[in-house]
């Protein structure tokens, strides 16, 4: 578990990411201004409850928002090249061949009406520019790679014809179609049932060591983030919380959003009548973000400052910050800076 | 496959007897004895049970019913009152012109129903989509037979272009696939394909609209297809739909265009039931009925094939 980019330049860097839901109504500030940053083979798990826009972010990420009601600001900037300012056309060639996604419902995001293999032989086609068999033999072989069984017959097979754990597998398959550099998964084991989790989870972690991935792994788990991520970004209401290696973010969490988490886990509860620990009260409306923390209405420790602006980063540990005003304010702004750049958030 | 439309023809037959059933009964449903149609007014009683003997209505219904479903299936339903020339001639030779009419009429309505609904789903709130959604409004609403003689009164009358009435300039009541009987259709062609079109234009920007919000779509893009590659993968979803929805209205053509057949005078099923209604010719009321609702049957099994051929879905249900 290397955890922290190396010195060269990150794959994937946003700055100041926001998004905005227009449309009827007040606008929806989903991302709240992320900065994440992402080295090559490293895996960080964006860990959040429903709405706190980790889906919005990796959606941003390839622009997959539809574009009149979803604003993107800040920069996003992925191998190299700045997204925000793609053509339609080198914004396709883009999306499947440097960037891929994984759905968190493969039984959704397959074409009801078109054979699994020919799905995953479009996208090579569309990408290498190959012939239709090349694009069928590719899939061939990324189907024993994610090991379905009985992969010729398999390929002919239409979506409702696999199960769910096939189907994800199959997912992943058209992922890798086109050999991309950084891998998107969007929640890809909630879904299946908990076996399937497993082998979906062990799956996705062999291919990211042999092919050296980038991935960004969104989820609500805290057990899936702890068992595939190299470092983990804790987001709430649009932002990210807190940040570092996994292990200490699970060991020491910083944040008391973070440690209301892990203090909920239902694997904690082992005896009948234990009461399961919650976080008191709602996540807050993203229509209008309170001016200070936006955790500090639910926060037990919460005090007047929290309220008077959004908290910037303060160290916990090394390459591990928080955006709490309970750690200890930076002595030196050199040494804090630096924990920035490298561990993100 | 085969299977699968074995079963299909065995869940057909209950409603085609069904339909025989219906028809059957129309006869006996109409007010008054149907044979008062026939008799003179003065008839005496001795000749009127000479009359329900000769056609059998002394006997009880079921009997009845037994017998002419009997000679229904050796194809023969009986004479017509007014021409007494054999029923199936007069309705097969009606149902092949109303069968041109509405397949011609189904065919521009289809390609410009189809063509409307997918931009007007597609570009879902743009002007296209005011434009087409407003044509195939008016396709709904304006009454037909009005927008038929108003296409009679600028292309014939005022223009003298096309011909205003008839299947052909012999007058012959048969249609012939040549350019003479090709101008006598173009106007009750267009006029019929109004209807389809609308009905078709509104069913597939429903259907693109509800398709585009689907994942798979998003899906589609994050592999990084082409906005026609995303198209085409709409389309293809939306067939089946869009092909039941003409089968159906092609169906409903097949019946229902007695207004615009009897406006054109187009000798079809729908001029022929007309006439049969207002001579009170029973026999070939009950024939055309019969004949017409059996081609609904087989067009809606049709329909129901090659859906099944078009969405692997759908299977040997």
């Amino acid at each position: 578990m290397s955890s922290l980019s190396p010195a060269g330049a990150p794959l994937v860097e946003t700055k100041n990411l926001t998004v905005d839901f227009v449309g009827t109504g007040k606008p929806v500030r989903a991302v709240a201004g992320v900065d994440l940053t992402l080295a090559p083979g490293e895996v960080v798990a964006l860990l959040g409850e429903s709405g706190s826009g980790k889906s919005v972010t990796l959606r941003a990420l390839m622009r997959l928002l539809p574009e009149k009601r979803a604003k993107i600001g800040g920069s996003i900037r992925v191998d190299g090249r700045d997204v925000t300012a793609l053509s339609r056309r080198e914004l396709s060639a883009f999306r499947g061949s440097t960037v891929a996604m994984i759905f968190q419902e493969p039984g959704l995001a397959f074409d009801p009406v078109y054979r699994v293999g020919d799905q995953i032989a479009e996208a090579v086609v569309r990408h290498e520019r190959v012939s239709r068999a090349a694009g069928r033999a590719r899939a061939l072989a990324l189907f024993e790679r994610v090991r379905i069984p009985s992969p010729e017959q398999r390929l002919d097979n239409y979506p409702h014809e696999m199960s769910g754990g096939m189907r994800q597998r199959a997912m992943i398959a058209l992922a890798l179609a086109c050999r991309p550099k950084v891998l998107l998964a969007d929640e890809p084991t909630t879904a299946l049932d908990a076996t399937v989790q497993i082998q979906i989870l062990l799956l996705l972690r062999e291919l990211q060591r042999e092919l050296g991935l980038a991935v960004i792994f969104v989820t609500h788990d805290i057990g899936v983030a702890t068992e595939v991520a190299d470092r983990i970004a804790v987001m709430y209401a649009g932002r990210i919380v807190e940040s570092g290696a996994c292990r200490d973010v699970i060991r020491a969490p910083a944040h008391p959003y973070t440690r209301g988490l892990l203090a909920s886990r239902a694997d904690h509860v082992f005896t009948k009548g234990t009461r399961l620990e919650t976080i008191p009260g709602a996540p807050p409306d993203l229509t209008a973000l309170p001016p200070g923390c936006a955790f500090a209405p639910r926060c037990a420790q919460a005090r007047p400052a929290c309220n008077a602006g959004v908290p910037e980063e303060r160290t916990a540990s090394p390459h591990h910050v928080a955006r709490c005003l309970l750690l200890p304010a930076p002595a030196e702004d050199g040494a804090c800076h630096r924990a920035d750049a490298t561990a993100a958030a | 496959m085969l299977a699968f439309l074995l079963h299909r023809l065995l869940y057909v037959t209950p409603v085609a007897i069904g339909v025989t059933v219906v028809c059957f009964l129309l006869v006996h449903l109409t007010p008054g004895d149907p044979l008062t149609a026939i008799l003179p007014a003065d008839a005496t009683l001795e000749l009127q049970e000479q009359m329900k003997a000769a056609y059998g209505f002394d006997k009880p219904l079921p009997v009845q019913y037994a017998l002419w479903f009997w000679k229904v299936l050796h194809g023969d339903l009986g004479h017509s009152i007014a021409t007494g020339r054999p029923v199936l001639t007069e309705v097969m030779r009606a149902v092949k012109n109303t069968l041109i009419l509405a397949t011609v009429a189904t065919a521009i309505g289809f390609t410009f129903g189809t063509l409307f609904g997918f931009v007007a789903g597609y570009f879902r709130d743009s002007w296209l989509d005011k434009l087409a959604s407003f044509v195939s409004v008016l396709g709904v609403s304006v009454p037909h037979y009005w927008l038929g003689m108003v296409l009679v009164i600028i292309f014939s009358a005022q223009l003298g272009w096309l011909p205003p009435t008839g299947a052909g300039p012999d007058g012959s009541g048969d249609w012939r696939p040549d350019a003479a009987h090709l101008r006598y259709l173009i106007l009750p062609a267009i006029t019929m394909s109004v209807i389809p079109m609308g009905v078709i234009a509104r069913t597939v920007r429903a259907l693109v609209g509800d398709i585009l919000s689907q994942d798979f779509v998003e899906a589609l893009r994050a592999k990084g297809m082409s906005e026609f590659g995303v198209f085409r993968h709409v389309v293809t979803n939306a067939a089946p739909t869009a092909l039941a929805v003409m089968g159906l209205q092609l169906g409903y053509l097949l019946g229902g265009s007695i207004l615009i057949e009897t406006v054109f005078s187009w000798p079809g099923s729908g001029f022929l039931l007309n006439a049969a209604i207002f001579q009170r010719d029973l026999p070939l009321l009950q024939g055309t009925i019969l004949v017409l609702a059996m081609f609904f049957v087989a067009l809606n099994l049709a329909v129901d094939v090659l859906q099944t051929a078009l969405d692997p879905r759908i299977k040997r249900g």
